[in-house]
């Protein structure tokens, strides 16, 4: 295989004494050039880092002690979701009730229902707000976003959720295009009725 | 009886071609690849569907592994001169006395993931030998000491003046407090606005940003 061909048999004699320089071919072996290429290629292949690592941005508000200087927002609009253990999502509408009734148990699946739903709630109660979508109009934005301006969602993690739990939820706010949501502790009641919940049926699920 | 002679075929083949595009290939290789940065710990981070590009330069990268240890990482290619004043900084505000070859080897010290009381030892190790110390992991948890937040603040004034992004990398195994503690440390320097280190999710079809990017708006976020 590693040969350089001799060409053909030095060509013709033209006559005694006239020598003619041997032709050689000009094919080379390229054998060992494919082998050393390929060889590159693999390592190149198993070192390139292919996963390109992405952001997801989080902007955190000030911590306002004044209470009047917090943001209220129309409780009927509301989904408070609340990031327990296993992977376990807990999660209410509006303001929970005393006796816990509306305290309801979900996963990371199906989870996106319940967000789209009370999304498409809210924005079935919409009575048009001239002064929200002029402002949309000035600003050349969709007049659609004045529709579900109301809908807020609460992300309270309980501190047995882990990372992963927190971004998955903050990228299906993404996902479902929740415009106003915000990540607030948890409060100690919620806590309480996870750990009771959790007390009377421990629940597993699995990992989105 | 005539025989039927089978021509001889000559098993040379120009291979020309093939090495013309294993050349091609290799090329795009070489271009393509970009080394992975060294890297304190295997982190596993969550996937987002979010494809935002990553800020490399003028960085501050604080890493939390699987089991909740905090580091951190300067990330200044362009002005190594800024290793030095953050060093300078908590070497004075925390009294730890460290010499000026420690305080140079900070520059070499791809992650911090000790508590002050631990760095000057950090920092006489060669850069290394590093990587095979046992490290706590800065301490954050405890409101009342956390660490974190001194080294944030050294971060912010020696990029005075110039964009300081914070990345947080989280493994998604790790427990919710830390990054509590580690937004919180960010928040008592009054920074607002991080970035959260993910690695690419696909879109799941049928949902509202689905429909949003297959329509070919470009801007997702809003």
């Amino acid at each position: 295989m590693a040969s350089i061909e001799e060409g053909g048999d030095g060509g013709h004699k033209k006559g005694p004494g006239v020598k003619k320089a041997k032709k050689l071919s000009t094919r080379v072996d390229m054998t060992p050039l494919v082998d050393l290429g390929f060889l590159l290629i693999t390592f190149f292949v198993f070192t390139a880092t292919m996963s390109t690592p992405t952001t997801l941005d989080l902007n955190m508000p000030k911590d306002v002690k004044d209470v009047k200087e917090q943001t209220e927002v129309k409780e009927s609009s509301v989904l408070s979701i609340m990031l327990g253990k296993n992977n376990v999502i807990y999660y209410y509408e509006g303001k929970l009730k005393e006796d816990g009734s509306n305290f309801k148990t979900a996963t990371y699946t199906s989870i996106r229902d319940i967000i789209v739903n009370k999304k498409k709630e809210v924005i079935s109660r919409y009575v048009t707000d001239p002064a929200c979508e002029a402002k949309a109009k000035a600003e050349g934005k969709p007049v659609s976003n004045c529709a579900d301006k109301d809908f807020v969602v609460i992300i309270k993690p309980s501190p047995e959720a882990t990372y992963k739990n927190t971004v998955d939820m903050l990228d299906e706010m993404t996902i479902n295009q929740v415009r106003t949501y915000a990540m607030v502790k948890i409060f100690d009641q919620e806590f309480e009725l996870i750990k009771v919940t959790e007390g009377a049926a421990p629940a597993t699920a699995p990992a989105k | 009886m005539p025989s039927v002679k089978i021509p001889k075929k000559s098993t040379f083949t120009d291979m020309t071609p093939f090495v013309d595009v294993s050349f091609l290939i290799l090329t795009f290789f070489i271009m393509a690849t970009k080394f992975k940065p060294q890297e304190p710990v295997e982190i596993t981070t969550p996937g987002s569907v979010l494809s935002q590009k990553l800020p490399e330069n003028n960085a501050v990268l604080i890493s939390i592994d699987s089991t909740d240890r905090v580091y951190f990482t300067i990330l200044s290619e362009k002005d190594k001169s800024k290793f030095d004043v953050i060093i300078a900084g908590i070497n004075s505000s925390q009294n730890l006395g460290l010499s000026p070859s420690e305080m140079a080897n900070f520059k070499k010290t791809f992650a911090v993931g000790v508590p002050f009381a631990g760095l000057k030892q950090l920092l006489a190790t060669d850069a290394k030998d590093q990587p095979k110390l046992k490290v706590p992991g800065i301490p954050v948890l405890d409101t009342l000491n956390n660490q974190l937040f001194w080294w944030i603040r050294e971060a912010k004034s020696a990029f005075r003046g110039e964009k300081l992004n914070y990345l947080i990398k989280g493994d998604g195994a790790s427990k919710y407090p830390t990054f509590e503690a580690v937004i919180s440390a960010l928040k008592k320097n009054e920074e607002f606005k991080y970035n959260l280190v993910t690695a690419l999710d696909e879109i799941p079809a049928g949902t509202e940003l689905y429909r949003r990017e297959a329509a070919g708006e470009k801007d997702l976020k809003k």
